[in-house]
């Protein structure tokens, strides 16, 4: 049962409902997706027998799993990732990720198995209504109870995940629909929806004012997030810093877009920020947001941000334009267009003495922050920061990091040099614990030849521990590096400096994750001294096929600098 | 300053569209004081209209939410002054009463509603106007025994807009941009 299809020469053939997904999935060049078979899901997994040539399922140990690898999947190959899950509990267990690829803009599509038509509304077994309760953490989701409608179902889901601003995307099909045969001709995709504009047109006026206000600052600063990233545009982003010559700091999600050691790379804002960019953000005149949205983990006291500068936002969502911080000059489109066009219009220059003001405030937080962070005295227990050190230096840069949600993802991303683009994946928006782990799995899988690291706290690697089962059964080559603190490091930091140290809850009492590891397969090695710590992450790196290094790192380390919540941004401590 | 806002959104003809605009308004804790759902001057074009109070700046963030989904073709927020509308109600009253008594009558006349129904058992009275008039309509009804009684959403037409379809062509060339 094959549907060799051109556009010229329309073939009808009769197959089930579920045969004709497999076959859109394949015409929509998927050749990896992630999930777990069920009752409601089962004749999609029997047709996916047939094609198992075509495509390889990778089967997770929980959905929420499924949902990161396909997260990770998407982030690093650029595209759409795809997940399976049967009805009711499979289907609700997409969730946090389908709310995670919503908050950080990654295409998602998630096909769900239904109890059948009939059987809608009556509380069946493992019936729940998914099409509403996903709603609000999908770009778009539909429920298909007719075969004949699944081909163009599936089309319109691909189109809407990857265009524009792109995003999940659900898509429940009733089980009778799936065993349901119909006649299908070619698979046609979607490349238009008449409610959807997911470009918007350039406005050569804005444009002229933005190069216009660019061309006479004095002391510009560029904002930059996943929108360059997501935009593909490497070289025009490159191009315009370079020109320009305007220093230019990160969003979580936009890291990795500029090498980490550009000249013009200043460094991470927001709450774990570089002291620099924060305090200078709150004296620039003029900002250049360029595919970012003002998280309010990014702005701080919203009401307290740059005030004094003008703001030109290069952003695709219209939604997002003056949603929090109000925009002198909205460029609406895509990131790649925008700076594309205002390259011819943008001046060559330096400021070398705006700069500077950077050097000087980054010197104060090397002094009073990073130098310790990275060099701590033989007497301290090992930090978190010289962990990250080693890597990073190890592996050249080179190496796709993967983060899960806490300390050791602020230290990850402040001290680990990215030298190439795309090589950070993390939870940025919902900040999910358990993401790495089946985040690292998907990034591996569509980079194989890359090395991908996930960087883990003791909290969140217990999360989605029973992703290990994937690396157990595939072989996919990922390090772990589980840095354990015994605590949830970032709460406890909290309750250090906001609650007078009442530590609630944040105790963690942990399991043996070495016989843990044994149990799946996989080799592993504890550090617990510095004098260790170097040799054991060269032979962690070289290891061949997937191994866990844990490293015991100081319980009570806090992670600065800080904005306080509700503060400016230029209130950020450094201790 | 809160006040009160008229929304017309127009989408697709789909299952499901309204739960998506609703659930935008309910996560921003706005009450939706009333609405309307009907097809459209165009065809296979949906309208809602929907009657809210907030703030102009949180609607021009609500609208561009309401935009930004996929099903959705364009969705516009008036001041009252800057349409026309209006809303209907219904009341069922015992026959009996108008019978009986002329009050209820000179009361039905006074108020330039009219009468829809005249059952044995009931009658129904119908009245268009702004919520205040049917409201005035309702109390004085009211002691002489009302039954039942609805009022529908607002409907309205804006004063200033291009008109739909003109909105809806710039959508459907932008889209194939």
């Amino acid at each position: 049962m094959k549907i060799v299809a051109t556009k010229s020469q329309k073939t009808k053939i009769s197959m089930s409902g579920a045969a004709a997904l497999v076959n859109c999935l394949i015409r929509e060049g998927v050749e990896t997706l992630f999930g777990y078979p069920g009752g409601a899901i089962m004749p999609v997994y029997d047709a996916l027998f047939d094609q198992k040539e075509k495509i390889k399922h990778i089967m997770t140990r929980h959905e929420q799993g499924a949902t990161h690898a396909a997260q990770g999947f998407a982030r690093v190959s650029g595209k759409v990732g795809v997940c399976l899950a049967t009805s009711g509990p499979g289907a609700t267990n997409l969730i946090t990720g389908l709310a995670d690829a919503q908050l950080d803009s990654t295409p998602l599509v998630c096909i769900t198995g239904q109890v059948p038509g009939k059987m809608i509304g009556s509380d069946a077994f493992q019936e729940t209504d998914i099409v509403s309760i996903s709603m609000a953490v999908t770009k778009w989701n539909i429920q298909v109870t007719k075969a004949k409608d699944i081909p163009a179902a599936v089309a319109k889901a691909f189109y809407i995940a990857r265009s524009g601003k792109p995003g999940p995307v659900l898509v429940d099909i009733t089980k009778d629909a799936q065993f349901e045969k119909a006649e299908f001709e070619n698979y046609e995709t979607c490349d238009q929806i008449r409610s959807y504009v997911p470009n918007p047109k350039l406005n050569e006026e804005a444009l002229d004012q933005a190069a216009a206000l660019i061309n006479s600052a004095r002391k510009p600063l560029i904002l930059f997030g996943h929108g360059v990233l997501l935009s593909n545009a490497k070289k025009e982003f490159e191009d315009f810093v370079e020109k320009t010559g305007i220093p230019a700091a990160w969003t979580i999600m936009g890291l990795s877009a500029l090498p980490t050691s550009h000249p013009l790379n200043v460094g991470m804002l927001g709450m774990h920020g570089n002291y620099a960019p924060n305090i200078l953000t709150n004296e620039c005149d003029v900002l250049i947001a360029v595919g970012m949205r003002f998280d309010d983990r990014v702005t701080g006291d919203v009401s307290r941000y740059a005030k004094q500068a003008k703001v030109i936002h290069l952003e695709i969502d219209p939604a997002e334009i003056n949603k929090n911080v109000e925009a002198d000059v909205p460029v609406l489109g895509n990131c790649k267009e925008s700076l594309k066009a205002l390259l011819d219009k943008v001046n060559e220059n330096q400021h070398d003495q705006w700069l500077a003001r950077f050097n000087e405030l980054n010197a104060q937080e090397d002094e009073k922050v990073i130098k310790d962070e990275l060099n701590p005295r033989a007497d301290e227990p090992m930090s978190m920061g010289e962990v990250i050190k080693h890597i990073s230096h190890i592996s050249r840069g080179n190496a796709i990091i993967v983060t899960d949600v806490g300390q050791h993802q602020m230290v990850a991303q402040r001290y680990y040099e990215y030298a190439n683009w795309k090589s950070n994946v993390t939870s940025g928006g919902l900040g999910t614990m358990g993401f790495a782990l089946p985040a690292a799995i998907g990034a591996k899988f569509a980079a194989p030849h890359r090395q991908v690291i996930a960087v883990i706290g003791d909290g969140g690697f217990q999360m989605t521990i029973q992703e290990l089962g994937v690396i157990f059964e595939t072989k996919v080559d990922v390090k772990i590096l589980l840095l354990n603190n015994e605590y949830l490091g970032m709460v406890r930091q909290w309750q250090d400096m906001f609650f007078e140290k009442r530590y609630s809850s944040v105790d963690m009492v942990n399991p043996d994750f070495q016989m843990i590891a044994k149990g799946y397969g996989i080799e592993s090695e504890k550090v617990t001294e510095r004098e260790k710590l170097e040799d054991s992450i060269h032979s962690f790196l070289s290891h061949e096929g997937s191994c866990l290094l844990e490293v015991m790192v100081g319980k009570e380390n806090n992670i600065f600098p800080m904005i306080p919540t509700g503060a400016s941004v230029s209130e950020i401590r450094l201790e | 300053m809160k006040e009160q806002f008229t929304i017309s959104i127009y989408t697709e003809n789909l299952i499901g569209i309204l739960h998506r605009v609703t659930t935008i308004f309910t996560r921003r804790h706005i009450n939706i004081e009333s609405i309307t759902a009907s097809e459209s001057e165009v065809k296979d074009i949906h309208r809602y209209t929907l009657v809210v109070s907030s703030t102009e700046d949180q609607i021009k963030k609500i609208v561009k939410q309401i935009e930004k989904q996929v099903d959705v073709f364009k969705a516009f927020y008036h001041k009252n002054d800057g349409i026309v509308y209006q809303e209907m109600a219904l009341y069922k009253m015992p026959t009996k009463l108008l019978s009986q008594t002329k009050e209820v009558e000179y009361i039905v006349r006074k108020h330039h509603a009219r009468l829809l129904a005249v059952e044995p058992d009931f009658t129904i009275i119908e009245k268009t106007g702004f919520k205040e008039e049917t409201q005035e309509l309702f109390e004085q009804l009211k002691p002489h025994g009302i039954l039942e009684f609805v009022r529908s959403g607002r409907i309205s037409i804006s004063k200033p807009m291009k008109e739909f379809q003109e909105y809806f062509t710039e959508v459907e060339e932008a889209s194939r941009l």
